[in-house]
């Protein structure tokens, strides 16, 4: 029961404030949806005690879904570790997050539409987490994908939010193309879509072959592959990343809790949750992989080129979902959710504080119009410090550190200690990426709150602390931003019963995940050298001598203007793919449909038979030496016949 | 009850509704709206009559259920109807809609109403007549005769350029036809019967079968349509009047895919077989043709039209397969559809009643002044799009599961379908909702009248109660499909023994 009810409470909520929210008014709307998601994040962390550590795996089914021949599975309630550890992050934040909104969205017009959006993707993403077969997991991914762009598209007045989030749900798609294909293949060679099923016959199934396009491939690289692909969209990572960024139209709210904490990491669920069939795919591993590392490093050069402050956010959380992927694609699945745990507090942290900043600066998100600011929101920015050495990943091994030091450091020596495809780049990668992180966070830290105060005396004279219904959820935030780290890292990633059997890992890989463990010292604090360096560049660079990067920018001109424009990765897709589909759209139907199939189809025809009647009406004119004319022409002609023939 | 000729009941109650419709007399006013209300209450009572046909259908049993058979023509060509667990949601389908048709009409047409709510009726006896036939000749005579009430209500309730649209609709429907009715002679000299079972266990020539098969192919891809056959459909929507596009995208369009389930698999197996990757190609391109032109379109009629197209690719993908998830995937498909396009034609319907226009850049921001318009138009333009938990995504998802198991291109070309048509619909819906509210002319738009709610509102139900939960509606069709699945095999096995056996 209780966990139907930390499933459905959520969706209960949203279907409460989104049917009669305006029946019920705003503060009905905004209490009910945040009580229900409260209470259903306190009921997570006891079922989190209650789960994790143990083999206990609850399977609640909910109703028969769908049955057709071979084919058959229901709607049901799986928890597993895995599912309790997402249970309490996506409880946990979205119940702040639900919090902080009454403060934030306290001068919108419609409330109750937004908190029943917030609980609506609450509930999908509860059902993707806890499903217990391939479609309901595709079911809460497309429905967090939907929740996605009603959150992004939510001030529909907006021309941008609009774009942005049809864009979401487009790119999104392409994933789901791949995903969807993925289950296809899975009923294919395993004839069913639960995952017990599924997962229990993976070890036979590995080594076989399936045809696919006319192929001959390795059938889990194959079905891998193409769920991969899902998780690329989902998660943002390269080639599929364009409509993160974007997606900051939405409220700020959203890009905490759908951005930062939980939907995008999705892509990283799905891998550790069919980590039974990634195990055994290592080419897909290896592309998994290097995926992450080309994203994290990618996004970690783009971030600091951006002003917008939630862009640089956003371009960071790309960039760490890259290593949560490069983990995951090294076999160390259950550091990826640590990473993916540890995250989700940090980066929460991070966009709320920036939404205070925003809501302090009256909408203003540019970063070059701030600075100044920590004398006057002295607490959101000592929090948005903590949340950015915690990203920074700065600690000591041994000793303390905050919590995205446990999490990033452990990736770091993980590949170190791996020897599998791609775990070199993957570390000298996340170690630059490291360094990256630590200057673009120093950078936003400078920009906003230290340094001159580049905004207008007015807009400075209005700015402001946040109100404490926003700032109790940042603290809260903070603490976990602190302590997440130290108090998890044992049984997340150290524990052998932690995860039960939801995780599953070959021989080889928990060997190397026991060695990261082992490590030197001084291979432990690399990393957090690296970090140490990024913010002392960033200090040396805004606030020691804020006139540098501008002159760097224009020595290197076009290296700076391809950041800015962050790798014209949507200039390219506009040219390449955006603009021909709407072409070839117009050709088809205009030329395709109109010239040649009705030119030559009933539009022909009918001119054909037309213009036959015309020429035959023309015969008729009504003179009678017309007709005359032709009598003779025809008896001459009869005539001539019988004589030649007759 | 059970000895009630209840099928032929519900085929042949509208026509009565419509004769007494007929027999009204008086002041034009009053006559239409008596007219009104007998074609409502005659369309819900027959609606409650059919229920029985789903309630007390065996869903065990895979022959045909609520048979009747009476001497009509000769002893071969019978009046004989029933229904199996392919055909019987369609007649439920069918009644379901009469009365949201019925009342979608209700104050948008003005003249003639009398005449316009006869069509209807007439409309509904021919409809539930096709799927209820198990005789050739009374299966054409239904398919046939629905034609005209179509035909009229195109033609004469129709919009601005509507005699161009029923022209091209009727040419089209009417050249495949006569070919069908071809077909049907050959099998009559051939097997001496126009009745359907005993025709379906007959075993054709296979040299014949791919005449016969063709002959059909013209008929039925017309109906459906299939690309390149389908470029009557768009004009033929954005002509018709509400109600007319609803039954004909949600009804009417079913006929073409039920006849091919119906005849063309289980009568002419071989043919089928050699001609399925003739199928998957046409599907194919329809699914992604339609798309991209569905993407461009400036009408929304239209482009609902052209997503249509799409739509009813993927049931002719799911039918060619023979595997369970397959066919009972396209039934599925074409029943939700019914269900979604008849909706998103309705919602057109709404806007363009009140602005006379169906121009997408005339409207934007009705958020503003709709926002139960917009939050209906949102949740089936979801389901349109294949959302899981709509039912749109039921049918397409068991398509590509089975279609994965017979041929994986086909299944990756479909599937891209559901990128595109999430690019069209919300682009649509972006632009008719969402924005600032700017237009003169829109600024006193009303939201939906409770009548509108009430034609929605089912409509709503259904999409989203079987999406949840299809099994209702699968259970009814499992043991059929499974028959017609075997039954295929079968006669291909036979087919193969004679071929070794020649040699």
């Amino acid at each position: 029961m209780m966990f139907i009810l930390i499933v459905f409470l959520p969706g209960i909520a949203a279907l409460i404030a989104g049917l009669y929210g305006r029946l019920l008014g705003d503060r009905p709307a905004q209490l009910i949806t945040s009580f229900a998601v409260t209470l259903s994040a306190i009921l997570s962390i006891v079922a989190f005690f209650q789960i994790t550590g143990t083999d206990e795996v609850e399977r609640i089914q909910v109703l028969h879904w769908i049955s057709s021949g071979g084919l058959d599975f229901s709607w049901a309630i799986l928890v597993d570790p895995l599912t309790a550890v997402m249970f309490v992050v996506v409880n946990g934040v979205s119940a702040l997050v639900h919090w902080y909104s009454i403060g934030y969205m306290s001068h919108d017009p419609h409330k109750p539409r937004f908190f029943a959006y917030l609980s609506l993707f609450t509930f999908a993403m509860l059902m993707l987490v806890s499903a217990d077969n391939f479609v309901q997991l595709f079911f809460g991914w497309e429905g967090v994908g939907l929740a996605s762009y009603l959150l992004i598209g939510f001030w529909f007045d907006k021309p941008a939010a609009n774009a942005a989030a049809i864009k979401a749900f487009l790119v999104n798609r392409i994933g789901d193309f791949g995903f969807a294909l993925g289950i296809m293949a899975i009923f294919l060679v395993f004839n069913s879509v639960d995952y017990a099923t599924v997962f229990e016959k993976a070890p036979d199934v590995a080594g076989t072959s399936i045809g696919f396009l006319g192929m001959e491939l390795d059938t889990l690289t194959v079905i891998t592959f193409l769920l991969f692909i899902g998780a690329m969209g989902k998660s943002a990572q390269i080639f599929l990343h364009t409509w993160l960024p974007d997606a900051m139209e939405g409220p700020t709210p959203v890009s905490a809790l759908i951005h930062a904490a939980t939907m995008v990491t999705a892509g990283v669920f799905l891998v550790a949750r069919t980590s039974p069939l990634f195990e055994l795919a290592p080419i897909t591993l290896g592309f998994v992989t290097v995926v992450g590392a080309v994203t994290a490093l990618f996004a970690g050069t783009v971030a600091l080129a951006q002003n917008d402050i939630k862009r640089v956010i956003a371009y960071s959380t790309c960039s760490q979902l890259g290593y949560m992927f490069f983990a995951a694609g090294l076999s160390a699945y259950s550091v990826a959710i640590f990473h993916l745990f540890t995250h989700a507090f940090f980066k929460a942290l991070l966009f709320l504080g920036a939404g205070s900043v925003i809501h302090a600066m009256s909408d203003e998100q540019d970063m070059r119009r701030m600075g100044g600011l920590f004398s006057l929101m002295p607490l959101t920015g000592t929090m948005m410090w903590i949340g950015s050495i915690s990203l920074a990943g700065i600690g000591i091994s041994g000793v303390f550190g905050f919590s995205g030091f446990y999490s990033k450091d452990l990736i770091l020596e993980v590949a170190w200690a791996s020897d599998a495809f791609g775990a070199n780049l993957a570390y000298w990668v996340g170690l630059a990426v490291a360094l990256l992180t630590a200057l673009y966070s120093g950078r936003l830290l400078f920009m906003t709150f230290h340094g001159k105060a580049r905004a207008s005396q007015s807009a400075m004279a209005h700015a402001h602390e946040a109100p404490l219904s926003m700032n109790i959820p940042n603290m809260v935030l903070t603490l976990g931003a602190v302590l997440a780290g130290i108090f998890a890292v044992h049984g997340f990633t150290e524990s052998e019963e932690f995860w039960g059997d939801s995780l599953f890992m070959l021989e080889e890989s928990v060997a190397i995940l026991e060695a990261a463990h082992h490590l030197p010292f001084w291979v432990k604090m690399i990393p957090v050298l690296a970090g140490l360096l990024g913010l002392l560049l960033a200090w040396y660079f805004y606030i020691r001598r804020p006139d540098l990067p501008a002159k760097i920018a224009e020595a290197n001109r076009p290296l700076y203007q391809f950041l800015l424009n962050k790798w014209y990765f949507d200039e390219i897709y506009e040219a390449l793919l955006v603009r021909p589909m709407k072409l070839l759209g117009y050709a088809l139907w205009r030329i395709g449909d109109g010239r040649i199939i009705d030119g030559f189809g009933p539009d022909g025809f009918a001119a054909l038979v037309m213009g036959l009647a015309r020429r035959s009406a023309a015969l008729q004119s009504g003179f009678l030496y017309h007709y005359a004319f032709a009598m003779l022409i025809g008896v001459a002609v009869l005539v001539s016949w019988f004589l030649f023939f007759g | 009850m059970s000895d009630w000729p209840l099928l032929s009941l519900v085929i042949f109650v509208p026509l009565v509704g419509a004769l007494f419709i007929l027999m009204i007399r008086g002041d034009d006013a009053i006559v239409a709206r008596n007219a009104k209300f007998v074609a409502l209450w005659t369309t819900l009572g027959n609606f409650i009559l059919s229920i029985p046909l789903w309630a007390g259908f065996d869903t065990q049993d895979a022959g045909f259920q609520f048979v009747e058979r009476y001497a009509w023509l000769s002893d071969s060509i019978t009046y004989h109807v029933g229904i199996d667990g392919i055909s019987m949601l369609f007649i439920i389908l069918s009644t379901f809609l009469m009365p949201i048709c019925v009342l979608a009409s209700w104050d948008s047409i003005k003249t003639r109403v009398k005449e316009y709510m006869i069509a209807f009726l007439v409309m509904e006896t021919t409809m539930i007549g096709v799927f209820s036939s198990l005789d050739f000749v009374l299966f054409y005579l239904f398919f046939e005769g629905g034609l005209i009430p179509m035909f009229l209500i195109i033609g004469i309730w129709g919009g601005a350029n509507r005699i161009y649209a029923t022209f091209k609709f009727f040419l089209y429907t009417l050249l495949g036809s006569v070919l069908m009715l071809l077909a049907i002679m050959a099998m009559f000299f051939e097997a001496g019967t126009t009745d359907i079972p005993t025709l379906i266990a007959h075993g054709f020539d296979p040299s014949l079968q791919n005449w016969l098969w063709l002959a059909f192919l013209a008929s039925f891809a017309v109906k459906v349509p299939m690309w390149p056959v389908h470029t009557w459909l768009p004009d033929a929507h954005v002509e018709a009047p509400t109600a007319g596009s609803v039954i004909l995208a949600a009804v009417l369009l079913k006929m073409g895919a039920y006849g091919f389930l119906r005849f063309s698999i289980p009568m002419l197996p071989d043919a089928t077989v050699y001609f399925t990757p003739l199928i998957f190609t046409l599907s194919v391109i329809a699914v992604i043709y339609a798309s991209l032109v569905a993407l461009m379109q400036e009408d929304m009629k239209k482009l609902v039209a052209y997503s249509s197209v799409a739509h009813m690719g993927f049931v002719t993908i799911g039918i060619f397969t023979f595997t369970q998830q397959g066919i009972e995937g396209g039934i599925f498909q074409m029943l939700s559809h019914g269900l979604i396009s008849g909706a998103l034609f309705l919602c057109v319907g709404i806007v363009y009643d009140r602005m006379h226009t169906r121009q997408i850049a005339s409207y934007g921001g009705l958020v503003h002044r709709m926002p139960r318009y917009a939050a209906f138009f949102m949740i089936f333009t979801l389901a349109n799009v294949g959302l899981p938990g709509t039912s749109g995504f039921v049918g397409e998802f068991l398509v590509l599961v089975g279609v994965f198991q017979v041929n994986t291109w086909v299944a990756l070309l479909a599937t891209s379908g559901i990128i595109l048509s999430a690019g069209y619909a919300l682009w649509l819906y972006r632009r008719v909702i969402f924005g600032v509210l700017d237009k003169a002319e829109l600024k006193s738009i009303l939201d939906l009248t409770p009548r509108e709610v009430a034609i929605l509102a089912p409509l709503l139900g259904a999409v989203v109660f079987f999406g949840v939960y299809p099994q209702p509606l699968l259970e009814v069709m499992h043991v059929s499909v499974e028959n017609l699945i075997t039954q295929h095999q079968a006669a291909l096995e036979i087919a193969r023994s004679v071929l070794v056996a020649g040699k």
